[in-house]
């Protein structure tokens, strides 16, 4: 393909069961009524000149240049703020109307560079185009007057810059701001000729702004006043490739504009559907990792961990690889093997490695970091709905009128949505937290919420059982939806449980430390305020009791009849790409594709039958089962595909020791990451640039991933998984990623209807696609819960074992931040440091005076597992007695700390809840500096290569 | 670290066990021991459940009947709906992480 922009229709599209029908340039067309006459004739591929006017803001009818005729109306309007009306006579080019135009476009060029064939905007400009449109010939005016020219760009954002002389004030970057991204972080300063475009900070530059760096703005501007560099640097793209964005699970929609095989920049593209044409920084711009210097493309063996690493060819390490897990079979057995899928990585990828550690290791070993963020998801919403996954797509927000966020935090880890969401809540919605800090949506600009309820972490199950009391003794349950939808019988023990005296939210308020009458309030707001819709993420699930509270959510939501339409449901925030899909592609130890238990004997004939092998009866080890095994000496070698456990998984010291435990640990990742430093085989891997495949996003949509360049290393990672598997005997034979989609088709009933073909035609498609829902299944349980009727749980509160004491008195919870993604293993090697450079611990200021603290301080946290050292930063964002952090950077190691609690059910760790003391600190811990040690001696890269040299 | 309860393999399998039942333990004993019972079959690997006899001093009452069900009676029939599994050839239904 090569490379064009993307249509521009000028106006938002308007969603209206009623048409209208005009006349444009003497072309009929039929639009919903409230359609912009620009847009209608956008329509018809007409090209009305415009310049303030771009269909992912509202109009604004500022820059003149859009004028038409219309007949019957005097004057010359506006067709980007003139609705289309039935049967309207539109001209939208007369001499008349080419003159107004010319003088408009004589006023902008008057006052802007004329360096066109040296900007970077070059046949890539709406301003160029323009002129060109109204045919410009002169500028009467001269260049002599006053102006805007040589005014300094500004750099300060790394990845796009400011050129005042460039800008024409369309006030488009504003407007995208506001509407698209819901920062509002510029502005229009200065009024008439003065006027300009303005981050609104003393240093009036972007970095120090609130900008978020979305790229909303970037995207908006009609010139180069607001520019990639990358493009500054290497120029117009010369072709886009549709694919998938790799970092959260929203799974936005990129075009990836190229010039031979490099990337120029990533643009959000308009039509996929769960993004809608936007982006944030981490998508938009935080690919640069891809040819780090850090990054690995050669294999590399050794015997141990105390050797430096020896580069070899791929034939080499495949056949080192399979041997010593073959060795490592014959000596202990099948299930001393196993591996780690990654949520990174493609659906097909994925299914490689569970297919190969069950049918070629020959044990049920295999799991996936769905483990540590979102099983508890999968066990709560299939006990009470029949069914785990999210209960809507994304633009079910858009029909919301109360929106419940719970341990959730869009605006930074799922930052596309929650421009969405904002949206809605500009519109009018209503918004209740339950967070322990102040998350951005509390308060940000134009944005309230009604009530924020900030519990003591651990609690969760407790609010909710306070919230449905409240619902159940106030007759606020819709008895309808429950008659009809429901058990009755489990509807009415739970009923009876929760309206106990003891769940009070007055009896409970010593417990959850939320004040009783602010919980009442907000849970009659979320029965009774229309359409309440539930979002929620790792705050729910990384406790001890993570699939209670799930529960607890599903059997609100089912008690206040918000299921089964737009804008309500259960919607769980993914935090991975492709976690929907690991999970669906079989990466648990207990089940098959499709969530097939492994035991089932039928199912296991359809998978030994169609690949050769004769499968293991029994679940296999979970991560944390699969290290403990290993400490204990029966298990002894694991497949590590694109995750790093040490330090993503928590108590690090014992996920180090179980790793050290093992004969063979082979890390197929891109980089030397904390895991690799205890491995003994590292196959490079590739991007999701350089590979073909699907991601599944959290709304079940399995969308494709393109390859856009050659990976660097040689192959695709489903192509390193068939090398070891045929090294291992398996004879596999897949020429392409579309192959083993189809595989996955054949034994997978909801991806029956799925083909490569299909997905590349239709964009994506949100399972399940069979028999039933040929097209796929936007919206879940409409007439009726999957299974059924939907299944109400008692939920009891059951504290953690996680205390508070004298020793550690204060509660740490973890989390992400917008410009950092998880381990950091990507975002730390873009620029998007100059955000984040470093973990800080938040911590209340009265906590920080009692400890003699300041802002900035370096600081211990420990635990009873470890401790480490970090800085602070003394916020009233969370409450006294809580701390909070991130765990982005491998230096701070915040799961030194963290616990080995996990979640009753699932055994998801309980990241959220770690009772620990801060005190000052002179330095580095004795962990820090030991692994700090290990982990530089563990790098070490021999580079005599022996055998031929690397690919 | 010693003055967790996670000491050992062993001991870090009895608190799986006694927080299963512990989470069930709005059903009375009988069911809420079958229901433990059903869950550590379906999600726990071999050697997890052959590590414990039953007999262990730390395991709650609930937890030990549950393996006292699975030592003389084998796999329960599935307890709630989260062990309850797709079929062969279903579609439409996942417990997606």
């Amino acid at each position: 393909m090569g490379y064009a922009k993307q249509p521009d229709f000028g106006t938002p599209a308007v969603r209206s069961d009623r048409t209208v029908t005009l006349s444009i340039d003497g072309r009929e067309v039929t639009v919903p009524e409230g359609t912009s006459v620009m847009r209608a004739a956008a329509e018809i591929g007409g090209d009305i000149p415009k310049l303030c006017a771009t269909d992912m803001v509202k109009s604004f009818g500022s820059c003149r240049l859009c004028l038409v005729e219309v007949e019957g109306m005097r004057g010359t309007p506006a067709s980007c703020t003139t609705p289309a009306t039935e049967g309207m006579v539109v001209k939208t080019q007369t001499p008349r109307l080419e003159k107004l135009r010319r003088s408009v476009m004589e006023l902008y060029i008057s006052d802007h560079p004329l360096d066109c064939l040296t900007c970077s905007a070059n046949n890539d400009c709406e301003l160029q185009d323009a002129a060109a449109d109204v045919g410009l010939r002169d500028v009467r005016y001269g260049y002599d007057g006053a102006h805007h020219l040589g005014q300094a760009p500004d750099l300060s954002n790394p990845y796009f810059l400011f050129a005042p002389d460039k800008c024409i004030v369309c006030s488009r970057c504003v407007r995208a701001c506001d509407e698209v991204q819901g920062t509002l972080a510029l502005t229009v300063d200065g009024r008439g000729f003065a006027s300009k475009i303005s981050a609104g900070t003393a240093e009036d530059d972007f970095l120090s702004s609130e900008c978020v760096s979305c790229g909303a703005c970037v995207q908006a501007c009609p010139t180069s006043a607001l520019m990639e560099k990358s493009v500054k640097e290497h120029g117009k793209p010369e072709r886009s490739v549709v694919t998938t964005c790799a970092y959260c699970g929203v799974g936005c929609t990129f075009r990836a504009e190229m010039r031979g095989e490099q990337l120029v920049r990533m643009v959000p593209w308009k039509e996929g559907k769960a993004n809608r044409g936007h982006s944030c920084v981490k998508g938009r711009f935080a690919w640069g990792y891809a040819n780090h210097k850090d990054r690995i493309t050669s294999p590399m063996i050794r015997d141990s961990i105390d050797e430096p690493w020896r580069e070899v060819s791929w034939a080499e390490a495949i056949s080192y690889t399979a041997g010593r897990l073959k060795d490592i079979r014959a000596q202990h057995g099948a299930r001393a093997l196993g591996g780690i899928t990654s949520s990174r990585c493609t659906n097909e990828e994925t299914f490689l490695v569970q297919k190969l550690v069950r049918g070629g290791f020959g044990s049920n070993n295999v799991d996936t970091c769905a483990r540590v963020c979102h099983s508890p998801t999968g066990y709560g919403l299939k006990t009470t709905f029949g069914t785990s996954a999210g209960t809507q797509d994304f633009d079910s927000v858009e029909h919301s009128d109360v929106i419940l966020v719970i341990g959730a935090n869009p605006t930074d880890a799922h930052p596309v949505f929650a421009s969405r969401m904002k949206r809605r809540l500009r519109e009018g919605a209503k918004l209740i937290v339950i967070d322990p800090r102040r998350i951005d949506l509390v308060r940000s600009p134009h944005i309230e919420a009604q009530y924020h309820l900030p519990l003591q972490p651990g609690t969760n199950v407790a609010v909710l059982t306070a919230m449905a009391h409240v619902i159940v003794t106030e007759g606020l349950v819709d008895t309808q939806f429950v008659a009809e939808r429901c058990e009755v019988d489990a509807f009415e023990d739970w009923a009876r449980f929760v309206a106990d005296e003891s769940h009070s939210p007055e009896r409970l308020e010593p417990v959850t430390r939320v004040p009783a009458e602010e919980l009442r309030a907000a849970a009659r707001l979320f029965a009774t305020g229309g359409n309440g819709a539930i979002y929620y993420g790792l705050g729910v699930t990384e406790h001890s009791q993570g699939s209670s509270t799930v529960m607890a959510i599903a059997n609100l939501a089912m008690a206040t009849g918000n299921i089964g339409r737009p804008g309500v449901g259960v919607n769980p925030l993914r935090g991975q790409n492709n976690v929907q899909g690991a999970c669906d592609m079989g990466s648990f130890p207990h089940e098959l594709s499709g969530y097939r238990h492994i035991s089932d004997a039928e199912t296991r004939a359809l998978f030994e039958s169609d690949w050769g092998v004769t499968l293991d009866a029994e679940p296999g080890l979970r991560i944390n089962n699969m290290l403990d095994a290993a400490v204990d000496g029966t298990f002894r070698a694991i497949y590590i595909q694109g995750e790093d456990i040490l330090q993503s998984d928590p108590d690090t010291k014992h996920v180090a020791a179980g790793l050290k435990a093992m004969d063979c640990v082979i890390v197929h990742d891109l980089f030397l990451n904390e895991t690799a430093n205890y491995a003994h085989v590292f196959l490079p891997g590739s991007t999701f640039l350089e590979k073909d495949g699907t991601f599944t996003n959290a709304e079940r949509r399995i969308q494709p991933v393109r390859r856009v360049m050659d990976p660097a290393n040689g192959y695709e990672d489903w192509q390193v998984t068939q090398l070891l598997a045929n090294a291992m005997g398996l004879g596999w034979d897949y020429g392409h990623a579309s192959e083993i989609l189809a595989e996955i088709a054949r034994l997978t009933p909801t991806f029956a209807g799925v083909t490569w073909e299909r997905l590349c035609e239709e964009g994506s498609l949100q399972w399940p696609v069979n028999e039933a829902n040929p097209d796929g299944a936007p919206v879940m349980h409409v007439d009726g819960f999957v299974r059924g009727k939907g299944h109400f749980v008692v939920t009891e509160y059951v504290p953690t074992d996680e205390k508070t004491g004298p020793r550690f008195p204060l509660l740490l919870t973890t989390g992400r931040i917008l410009s950092q993604y998880n381990v950091g293993a990507q975002t730390r090697r873009t620029a998007n440091t100059a955000w984040h450079p470093e973990d800080l611990l938040e911590m209340h200021p009265t906590d920080a005076e009692n400890r003699g603290l300041n802002d900035g301080d370096w600081v211990r946290l420990a635990s009873r597992k470890g401790e480490t050292t970090l800085r602070i930063k003394v916020t009233d964002r969370v409450a006294p007695g809580v701390v909070y952090t991130t765990f982005h950077h491998p230096e701070t190691q915040a799961n030194v700390v963290t616990t080995d609690f996990s979640d009753w059910a699932t055994n998801c760790p309980e990241y959220k809840v770690t009772a620990v003391q801060v005190s000052a600190s002179n330095g580095p811990t004795d962990w820090q500096e030991d692994y700090a040690g290990l982990a530089e001696r563990s790098r070490r890269i021999s580079h005599e290569a022996e055998g031929e040299p690397a690919e | 670290m010693s003055d967790t309860p996670h000491s050992g393999t062993l001991a870090r399998l009895i608190y799986m066990a006694n927080q299963i039942a512990r989470n069930f333990c709005a059903l009375d004993h009988d069911a809420a021991a079958t229901a433990t019972a059903d869950h550590i079959a379906q999600f726990w690997d071999p050697r997890m459940k052959a590590a414990i006899s039953g007999k262990e001093a730390d395991l709650s009452d609930v937890a030990a009947r549950a393996f006292a069900i699975l030592h003389e009676q084998g796999e329960p029939a599935p307890q709630t709906r989260a062990t309850v599994f797709n079929d062969a050839d279903e579609g439409g239904r996942s417990d997606a992480g």
